[in-house]
């Protein structure tokens, strides 16, 4: 069981809550979670992943377990945690902008205002 | 009584206002996939329930929605555009070749006889076809294949087909209009396609007179006389009394000819309403009035419509696909703007209300007159 986030555009237009569960068989990936999606969502092809080449979307972005998985390969088992379904696998819409403090690589904004 | 609807497109959803035939209070629906930008929506005026959206975002791509009752429910259709064959290169702006990529549906345009079917004009500018209600979709590559599809260049806004008219009078005839590459005719059904861009002058193209690279905005024509048509291009308004094969400009006293939106009086044929933009820079409208301007005559001489307008502090756009007109007599005229507001006339223009005036930014107008 794997459980899948999708942002609040693709959940309107699949028609679904905030969470969704799906039976993804051994070895879970990207590609067989988004397979698998797709399959159960048909309205969902070529939201998240280009139709022809099957790549992800320019501006939406996989994480899970607090990890950036964009860039894995989709053929990679995605870490055991999703794959057991004790962590959703999320596909996020990209946000311009922000903010991220106490990093090391933080730009120094003069005056920069917290968003309200 | 008859009933008008309103199919309102705007960059965060659409909205469908309804009216009886008096058009005097409206019924206001939406907004429809909010948040989504909707370039287009059209109804079949074989099955007036039948409406098509195009349903596009930066972060999701392409969707096609599809309603069998008037809009109050909608379903998606397919959505894989997929140019035919190796796609090959257009230009880019700086001249160099660029890889075809759909990016978006501007347009869709049902056809007259059949609801399943359905003509969608996109960028990377090319035209595709569907006969199945929007399931599956397929390119009608002989426009870009015809040969001067390397040479087209895309304007500001892009590659894109945004003008599609079928003629009532032949079904294997229509016209498409391309920014900025120019306008094309098809007379076998799409097969096969040809330029029809004499007499157009584009004064910042390397060759004014050249057979592609025009940036026509929109090409408008009366039901009753296929054949004749009214275009705005980027500078300029025109007119063509054979199809398209020769053009003459009709921008007479008009106070600037840019402009994109254009459309022709239901039921008079040589009435035409155009509203001018200040400039190409600017893309608002001239000395802060909200104008349109009518011709009762075909073109050159046009009059300013402007009660119920804005007269003074004024800076909207209108887009090249924000305006129609019902059928009813006397004949309805409609736009939308940049700043939300949509505004009808139920006189030909003579007297106008905002219908509403606080949407998102109006990207599409169209206008259903229901029995």
């Amino acid at each position: 069981m794997v459980r899948v986030i999708l942002p609040f555009h693709l959940r309107n237009l699949a028609r679904v809550g905030s969470e969704l569960i799906l039976e993804v068989e051994r070895p879970v990936t990207q590609r067989s979670i988004l397979d698998k999606l797709e399959a159960q969502y048909p309205m969902l092809r070529g939201s998240i992943r280009d139709h022809v080449t099957q790549q992800r979307r320019p501006f939406l972005r996989f994480f899970a377990c607090e990890e950036d998985l964009s860039h894995e390969s989709p053929d990679a088992p995605v870490p055991e945690m999703v794959a057991s379904g004790k962590e959703p696998f999320v596909v996020i819409g990209a946000i311009a902008g922000g903010i991220r403090t106490g990093l090391p690589s933080t730009p120094k904004i003069p005056n920069a205002k917290k968003p309200r | 009584m008859s009933k008008v609807r309103v199919l309102v497109g705007t960059r965060k959803g659409a909205f469908i206002l309804e009216s009886d035939g008096r058009r005097k209070k409206w019924d206001i629906s939406g907004p429809h996939f909010a948040g989504w930008e909707i370039y287009h929506l059209k109804g079949s005026s074989a099955d007036p329930n039948r409406l098509y959206a195009s349903q596009s975002s930066g972060w999701f791509g392409q969707q096609i929605q599809r309603s069998n009752d008037g809009g109050k429910t909608w379903e998606p259709a397919g959505n894989k555009f997929v140019y035919e064959g190796v796609p090959g290169t257009h230009q880019w702006y700086d001249g160099t070749p660029h890889p075809w990529e759909f990016k978006r549906v501007w347009h869709l345009e049902p056809s007259l006889a059949d609801p399943d079917t359905v003509y969608a004009g996109v960028e990377d500018a090319a035209i595709f076809s569907t006969s199945d209600g929007g399931q599956n979709w397929q390119e009608l590559p002989g426009l870009r294949g015809h040969g001067t599809g390397p040479h087209w260049q895309p304007g500001a806004g892009g590659l894109c087909l945004h003008t599609i008219i079928l003629d009532p009078s032949d079904s294997e005839r229509m016209w498409v209009a391309i920014s900025a590459a120019g306008a094309f005719r098809t007379d076998d059904g799409g097969k096969t396609w040809k330029p029809i861009n004499r007499g157009l002058y584009s004064q910042y193209i390397p060759n004014p007179t050249a057979e592609i690279g025009h940036c026509v905005h929109h090409i408008a024509m009366n039901q009753s006389r296929p054949g004749v048509l009214f275009m705005q291009k980027h500078w300029d308004v025109m007119r063509s009394d054979d199809a398209g094969e020769q053009w003459k400009e009709v921008s007479g006293n008009l106070p600037t000819d840019f402009g994109f939106a254009i459309d022709v009086h239901a039921h008079e044929p040589e009435t035409i309403y155009v509203v001018p933009i200040k400039s190409d820079s600017e893309h608002y409208v001239h000395e802060g009035k909200l104008r349109v301007f009518r011709s009762r005559t075909g073109g050159n001489q046009w009059e300013p419509l402007t009660q119920g307008l804005p007269q003074s502090h004024c800076y909207v756009n209108v887009l090249r696909d924000a305006m129609a007109v019902d059928l009813l007599d006397k004949c309805g005229v409609y736009f939308g703007t940049t700043g939300g507001q949509v505004y009808g006339s139920a006189d030909a223009g003579d007297s106008w209300a905002a219908i509403v005036r606080d949407l998102p930014a109006v990207l599409s107008i169209e206008v259903q007159t229901l029995a």
